[in-house]
């Protein structure tokens, strides 16, 4: 029996491991990977302590924090269920089961999928959710970015140095994100948007090379060989299913970083908190371990 | 015996950066091809993998795509 179960090791559960080892509680961290989200961002300038730096070196750097403490750590375990019954919150993986007095869910968000046919077929061969690895493969070729948000933005620039020409595909009927991006997307002769305009497949023989794409009533396909999905986001909290959640499905909390059950909390990307940031999830994950600790102590647990 | 290591990568791809990171910390010599530069190592990452996703590691023709810590540890035998 553990004190408190951590569910993530991205910023915001490995800031509350740190904070719950401070404490003396006995917790274990569970995840599917180091780091999270902030693994595999690109450069960061407005973490503080750190002017400049990569995801990849902040996640190295919250991970030496990590284990520099006595604090068990459960790698590449995917968690599947949640539940309390009377005092006990347990948690289910993939690998096992484990029983505890408190809970912090920081388990992020994924990339969020197109969930059209062939998307799953043509993953890594042409078609890609991150742009920032894979795009220098695709030199001279035409391509399409499926999004209308910074994201899909940040892909469209960094292509517009790589590619022969560029789709962009835009569910809306215009484009989102920051306007200095925004106009050099539109300016550029290299770039076709389309708005109002969703992709409903993908096509290829071995690779990708082609997308249908639904325009007013009017399906047309496009000839591709490269299909960069840059949607956005979804929270992974299916797990928690006893939990309250808004309609993006991202866990409610209130400033205590407490959910409707008591003794179960969450913290980080995967909570309705205004704002995602490094920054902010660290902060909540700080938050939610104190929370848990006044939890356990009020409980004489 | 010496294990033979290459590394296809892009500069500014994350995992890539992990993955070398990864390597670094247990002093396993690697040699980095970076693709977004190197057509011919792009063509033969592609050829070996049968896919275009970076990083790709061959670790004595085992070739292991992304940055998957378990398989990368058992090529390695750590």
């Amino acid at each position: 029996m553990y004190d408190l179960i951590i569910i993530g090791a991205g910023p915001a559960g490995i800031t509350a491991a740190v904070y719950a080892a401070r404490k003396k509680m006995k917790s274990l961290v569970v995840s599917k990977d180091i780091g999270g989200q902030a693994a595999w961002s690109g450069e960061i300038e407005n973490y503080t302590g750190y002017q400049f730096i990569t995801g990849p070196e902040l996640a190295a750097k919250f991970e030496e924090h990590l284990r520099k403490y006595d604090i068990e750590l459960k790698e590449n375990e995917g968690v599947v269920g949640l539940k309390k019954e009377g005092d006990i919150i347990t948690v289910t993986t993939d690998k096992g089961s484990y029983e505890a007095r408190s809970a912090i869910i920081a388990s992020g968000k994924r990339t969020r999928e197109l969930n059209v046919p062939g998307e799953k077929e043509f993953k890594n061969l042409g078609l890609t959710y991150c742009a920032t690895c894979d795009a220098p493969l695709f030199p001279g070729r035409d391509v399409a970015v499926i999004g209308g948000g910074n994201s899909a933005l940040d892909a469209t620039l960094q292509l517009m140095k790589i590619a022969k020409h560029i789709y962009l595909i835009n569910i809306t009927s215009c484009l989102g994100g920051d306007a200095i991006m925004r106009q050099k997307v539109e300016a550029s002769e290299m770039v076709t948007v389309l708005n109002n305009s969703r992709v409903s497949a993908v096509s290829g023989a071995k690779m990708v090379n082609g997308i249908k794409v639904k325009r007013e009533g009017q399906e047309e396909s496009l000839a591709v060989g490269g299909v960069f999905v840059e949607i956005g986001l979804i929270p992974n909290s299916e797990f928690a299913k006893d939990i309250e959640k808004n309609q993006e499905g991202e866990i409610k909390v209130n400033n205590r970083n407490e959910t409707n059950i008591p003794g179960i909390f969450a913290s980080g990307d995967v909570t309705d908190v205004p704002e995602k940031q490094i920054i902010i999830a660290a902060g909540e994950g700080s938050k939610a371990a104190l929370s848990a600790f006044r939890y356990l102590s009020e409980h004489r647990f | 015996m010496p294990i033979n290591v290459k590394i296809y990568s892009t500069p500014a791809c994350p995992w890539c950066m992990r993955l070398k990171q990864f390597l670094k910390e247990n002093n396993i010599i690697y040699q980095d091809l970076d693709v977004s530069t190197n057509q011919p190592a792009s063509e033969e990452m592609i050829q070996k993998s049968g896919q275009m996703g970076v990083p790709v590691s061959d670790i004595d023709g085992n070739i292991i795509v992304g940055f998957d810590k378990e398989k990368i540890k058992a090529a390695l035998g750590l």
